[in-house]
């Protein structure tokens, strides 16, 4: 495995593309998947402020679209159209989480291959831009995505607060 | 004062409360439907518009301390969306269809029965505790939006189905009452679903009726099925409604259609389902049935099991939703075309009955229908065999194809064309209808007039001469005729009958849908098999007032019943030369009906 993960690393260098912090992530799932079984409750990371949030939201899409379980496998193994088929149900799901608990809209209202104009102190956060950028604005360009803003994110409260748990282990008896 | 009409939807699969300000405005307001805070996961706490009916009894320590913590607190028991997710995983544990016991009527739905199947230590509730901890979770769920205003100082309309007949109503409202909803009034489900729609319509809605129409209700939930009759008249200029009759209690819906799509997806699957994953089918044949239903252009619809570990892809289990198994199970299925001469087919009576809920036998919707105008037809009352005007309720309605089969079949026995009534709410137009109702009792907007929508007959033994091992035949006098107002006593004429103090009688509770012309004291000197046998009813002749104690005395009493405003019977045997002294029969439920 390890001179999988040195090929992996070695061809992400080579095009350019950054390496995560813990370059074992490029790692199919199958390979090096989390470890099974946290010896304690010490391995638990207790998740607060923003990585408690964000522990929220993979837990939601986990629940409902089991979004992590499809990130995880390793799906060169199927045919695109187990994969596809798999894809309906995560799509589903994970939209439904996006409904109901985000409220997103596009951070420029208008259709694809519009013209648009820039103005003078626009939020660069918001906007980015390409093409032939040169000058000062306003800039005029063709709208090649609108972006999307998340205007309400609403994560269910959990008591106790958040304990990294993204889903927790099923273990039916008898 | 009360500050708001609050209408309660209790249904076998699905709860959900509306409101409306009582006093806002002229114009009778639409009411809306409340968010009702329930867990939907372990510790998780959301807003949904819909209740689950579903109650789950944890086991000790399932969910640790804060597991099962609502904002008003820790219930014993889970009520609502995680109850019924998480309820499907675990054997026995899960109460569901509690509704549907209350007309039970060879089960008492006071005794600890729920759920069917658990494990030994569990302690088992009631129908009653079943529907009680539903309603107390919406108690909860309202005062705590509600500080200023509970629930319980609200004016509350809660909705049963109109098959529920006086036993099943006066557990309904015990159920209320234990929950802390000390007044209420019942209305018939299908009756909100029309107040509803008169809601939605406004004074548009005499626009769509005409005097001497008769409408159709055809109300089919998740697991019953309700039909009622509405006629349109007209007095003094103005368009009257009242609504003429009501059907049997139909244990048949949308889950059955969902269940006998997911058999026969199963079969071609080829592979071994377990309970996790037939569950998992079903649900997805339920979304592949309304894509199906709702898309004419689809040949098929995908149904995929993802494997229950951490391999979605790898253990999935893949089938399809043919356009053809809609047709064959679904439209053929559940709506056949039939003729109107046709009745359902009766099924095999197997021992299952006798613990399971009694559900219908032949799925046909249309069969059943058939049966119910067809009494009509008998009763010569033809133009209410043939409505003119349907109004479809329940999630089932909401695809097109299926409203318009039904359509086609009451148009092809009436021979003219039957027309739906346009702009109903499917999902949610009981909970608003009855809640419209409460402002419709204060005089604002149009009152369907209704009255019993069964007449009632009391049933005693004939004194005839004793012959050993032969039982006396069974007798019965009408005590409430079809039609009778609410709030009103009727007496028994001419019926007498000796009981003795110190003892305790017993009679029988008998109900019909179909003898429309008996009145009260009319005497059925043989059992007619229209007659259904509800409860046993009892009254003990204790010599009232303490007198002194007459043991043994026989006193000549009369029946006399009154029916209450709030949708209750109440039955009393009356003292013939005092009529001050009067005993209460109260229903015993403990002794099957037949």
């Amino acid at each position: 495995m390890r001179w999988w993960l040195a090929l992996r690393c070695f061809f992400r260098v080579l095009r350019g593309r950054a390496l995560p912090a813990d370059p074992r992530l490029l790692l199919p799932a199958a390979g090096a998947a989390p470890p099974a079984a946290p010896a304690d409750r010490q391995a638990e990371a207790p998740a607060t402020g923003r990585a408690a949030g964000a522990v929220e939201l993979l837990r939601l899409l986990q629940r409902e679209g089991r979004l992590v379980d499809f990130l995880w496998e390793d799906i060169d193994a199927y045919t695109d159209e187990q994969v596809g088929a798999a894809v309906r149900g995560v799509h589903r799901g994970c939209r439904r989480v996006l409904e109901r608990y985000l409220a997103l809209q596009p951070v420029i209202d208008g259709e694809e291959g519009a013209m648009v104009t820039i103005e003078q102190g626009f939020d660069p956060r918001a906007i980015e831009l390409t093409g032939e950028v040169r000058g000062v604005p306003p800039f005029r360009g063709t709208l090649r995505h609108p972006g999307w803003r998340a205007s309400r994110i609403e994560l269910p409260e959990l008591p106790g607060g958040a304990c990294g748990i993204v889903a927790p282990a099923e273990v039916e008896i008898g | 004062m009360k500050r708001y009409v609050v209408g309660i939807d209790l249904g076998t699969t699905n709860t959900v409360l509306a409101a409306a300000e009582a006093e806002a405005g002229h114009e009778p307001a639409v009411p809306e439907v409340m968010a009702v805070p329930q867990l939907v996961g372990p510790g998780e706490v959301e807003a949904r518009p819909v209740l689950p009916s579903a109650v789950y009894l944890p086991a000790p320590g399932e969910f640790g301390e804060q597991g099962l913590v609502l904002p008003w607190g820790a219930p014993a028991s889970v009520v609502g969306c995680f109850a019924r997710e998480h309820g499907a995983k675990v054997a026995g544990r899960l109460v569901t269809s509690a509704k549907s016991w209350l007309c039970h009527r060879r089960a008492d739905p006071r005794a600890p029965l729920l759920p069917l199947g658990a494990p030994p230590e569990l302690e088992r509730i009631s129908p009653v505790e079943a529907q009680r901890r539903v309603l107390e979770h919406l108690v909860h769920a309202w005062d705590r939006a509600h500080p200023e205003a509970p629930l319980a100082a609200q004016e509350v309309l809660l909705a049963v189905p109109a098959s529920f007949d006086a036993v099943a109503r006066s557990l309904t409202l015990e159920a209320a009452r234990a929950a802390g909803i000390a007044e209420l009034t019942l209305l018939e489900e299908p009756q909100a679903a029309f107040y509803a729609w008169l809601a939605a319509l406004g004074e548009g809605w005499r626009q769509h009726v005409r005097p001497g129409d008769t409408i159709l209700v055809c109300d089919i939930g998740g697991g019953t099925t309700d039909f009622s009759l509405i006629a349109c008249g007209e007095r003094e200029g103005n368009l009257v409604l009242e609504r003429v009759a009501v059907g049997e209690h139909l244990l048949l819906g949308g889950d059955n259609m969902d269940l006998a799509l997911a058999h026969r997806v199963a079969a071609r699957l080829g592979a071994e389902l377990d309970p996790w994953q037939s569950r998992a089918l079903w649900l997805e044949c339920a979304r592949a049935k309304e894509e199906l239903l709702s898309r004419p252009e689809l040949e098929r619809a995908p149904v995929t099991i993802p494997g229950r570990g951490r391999r979605l892809v790898g253990g999935q289990v893949r089938g399809e939703v043919l356009r053809r198994d809609i047709d064959e199970v679904v439209i053929e299925g559940f709506f056949p075309v039939c003729g109107a001469e046709d009745r359902p087919r009766a099924g095999r009576r197997a021992a299952l009955r006798e613990i399971g809920l009694p559900y219908a036998a032949d799925p046909a919707i249309t069969r059943h229908l058939a049966a119910f105008l067809g009494r009509h037809v008998q009763s010569g009352e033809r133009a209410l065999a043939h409505p003119r005007l349907v109004l479809c309720n329940g999630g089932v309605m909401q695809a097109e194809a299926l409203r318009r089969r039904l359509l086609e079949v009451l148009a092809s026995w009436s021979g003219a064309p039957v027309l739906e009534l346009p702009g109903a709410s499917y999902d949610v137009a009981v909970a608003r209808g009855a809640a419209y109702y409460g402002l419709v009792r204060r005089g604002r907007g149009i009152r369907i007039r209704g009255g019993s929508p069964r007449s009632y007959y009391v049933g005693f033994e004939a004194a005839v001469p004793a012959v050993p091992g032969l039982q006396p035949p069974m007798q019965a006098v009408c005590v409430v005729p079809f039609g009778l107002e609410e709030g009103t006593e009727t007496e028994a004429p001419g019926v007498e009958l000796g009981l003795v103090t110190g003892e305790t009688v017993e009679f029988r509770l008998f109900a019909s849908t179909a003898r429309k012309d008996d009145r009260a004291g009319t005497l059925l000197q043989q059992l007619p098999a229209e007659l259904e046998p509800l409860a046993t009813l009892q009254a003990a002749l204790e010599p009232v007032r303490g007198e002194a104690a007459q043991q043994g005395e026989v006193v000549p009493v009369g029946l006399r019943a009154r029916l209450t405003e709030i949708g209750t019977l109440e039955l009393f045997c009356v003292a013939r030369q005092q009529p001050e002294r009067c005993w209460r029969l109260e229903v015993n439920l403990r002794k099957p009906a037949d």
